[in-house]
């Protein structure tokens, strides 16, 4: 055992028996795509909307093995990704590192790589608010009533209400889809630009851990963007190529770079971005 | 008590658990997979695989149901022992372990409720052979069609027609385990 390890936690911090509750959570969430079960969330040493979800998540997943990647909206060096990267590192022994491709478990919050994942790879999302119709609907016995009766109406209006009001679909991020023609589900608030990339190799799970929620979309499973004839789904994004690397078909952030209004477009996903930079230098 | 009863868990719980948790995900993510796992000695006529499901699922907050042979004292010993589980009757069980025709009839095990689909049971199929041969596999988690050398399809097709309702299944044999998710479609070989 490497001397920098943490011995006074148990691998992967959580305890035997909560990992095993987590895991027939995990599990069970697989044999239902889309279906949002309930579990017994922990404390974690974080507070509640850093990602303590995906954290358990990725503690009942990872083995001494896996090589852990986090990235918060696309960056592998912001405060959330690298002190969840260096808890895993303490407290399961495992490898990390920034390369999507080098990874096996990614944690995400609220990106998904740009790089297309591979059957070895599970991606784990920090979810905020699991229930897609709670801004509709604040009631839990009614929304969980609503996913039992498959009774979408409610979402479908506020979509065209959308479209009343704006003329299009405004709603941008944390865009909702039907999995597997079953259940509507929040894919956590990643950009509608990454919708597409749901329809995945990687085994992909979701962890809501203050509102104590686990959810899965296993490989290769039917995920549509819900929408209408007459006004598709369009998964949109910025009209600029990205100022560093030039990538004209990455997701971007905009960045303001001085006081006078001036501002460049970069994308959201560090590696991929620092990757093509090395790819063009060499 | 048997002195075999103590031994044939894990070694290393925490990371023996978590490697044979990660080979039960990808076997229920990708029904048709065949994984292989180590680290149980469970008593006969429990598989190796089997007892690694068991270590690995079970505890005090779980029900767990031994159908025909697997009913027997050194097993049932081992199991309260190793996970603590309690042993319940079929129509109470979170987990259910025998051979296929051991676990009929199928209609006692709990299929979960329209609004919570995940109380439902997880049977743990011993298997004489267990192959990518035989039945036709598609759904969630298969990029096109897998095979399986499940038992029959006609149950396999009826659990799938109540979707989101069922049970999910494992099937071992020796060492290695496959997933079948009530999600799967499943047609004759």
């Amino acid at each position: 055992m490497p001397e920098t390890s943490e011995t006074a936690y148990n691998f992967a911090y959580l305890d035997e028996q909560t990992k095993r509750m987590i895991r027939r959570a995990i599990l069970k969430g697989v044999a239902v795509p889309g279906y949002q079960v309930p579990f017994a969330s922990r404390e974690m040493p974080m507070p509640y909307g850093w990602g303590t979800g995906g954290v358990q998540v990725s503690a009942a997943c990872l083995t001494p093995e896996d090589t852990f990647k986090v990235i918060d909206q696309g960056a592998d060096d912001t405060t959330n990704a690298v002190s969840i990267r260096k808890f895993f590192q303490k407290v399961a022994e495992v490898a990390v590192t920034e390369h999507t491709n080098e990874a096996t478990v990614i944690q995400t919050r609220h990106r998904i790589p740009e790089t297309p994942l591979t059957e070895d790879q599970i991606l784990v999302y920090q979810v905020p608010i699991p229930e897609p119709l709670r801004f509709l609907e604040p009631s839990e016995v009614e929304t969980r009533r609503m996913h039992a009766l498959e009774d979408y109406g409610l979402m479908h209006v506020k979509l065209y209400e959308d479209i009343a009001r704006h003329g299009e679909i405004a709603t941008a991020y944390a865009y909702p889809v039907t999995v597997e023609d079953r259940y509507v589900m929040d894919p956590s608030p990643i950009p509608k630009f990454d919708n597409p990339k749901l329809e995945s190799a990687a085994l992909q799970l979701f962890g809501a851990g203050r509102e104590q929620r686990i959810y899965a979309v296993p490989p290769y499973t039917k995920v549509v963007s819900l929408d209408f004839d007459d006004y598709p789904f369009d998964p949109s994004k910025a009209p600029h190529p990205c100022a560093l690397c030039g990538a004209e078909h990455t997701y971007l952030d905009e960045v303001i770079v001085d006081d006078a209004g001036g501002r460049m477009f970069v994308c959201s996903d560090t590696d991929y971005c620092a990757s093509r930079q090395a790819e063009q230098a060499a | 008590m048997d002195t075999d009863t103590l031994t044939g868990g894990f070694a290393d719980p925490p990371r023996d658990a978590a490697r044979a948790f990660r080979a039960a995900l990808q076997a229920l993510a990708r029904p048709g997979r065949i994984e292989t796992v180590t680290g149980a000695a469970p008593p006969a006529p429990c598989s190796m695989a089997a007892g690694v499901l068991l270590l690995t699922l079970c505890d005090g907050t779980t029900g767990l149901h031994l159908a025909g042979d697997h009913d027997a004292e050194a097993l049932r010993d081992w199991v309260r022992f190793h996970t603590g589980a309690r042993l319940v009757r079929a129509d109470d069980a979170d987990f259910a372990l025998g051979t296929w025709p051991a676990l009929a009839p199928l209609d006692r095990y709990r299929t979960g409720t329209s609004e919570y689909p995940d109380r439902s049971a997880t049977l743990i199929v011993e298997m004489p052979v267990l192959t990518a041969t035989g039945a036709r596999l598609t759904g969630p988690g298969i990029e096109t069609e897998a095979r399986l050398s499940l038992p029959e399809a006609a149950a396999f097709q009826a659990n799938r027609r109540r979707f989101p309702l069922g049970y999910d299944c494992y099937f071992t044999c020796g060492d290695r385990l496959a997933g079948l998710p009530r999600s799967t479609r499943v047609a004759e070989g």
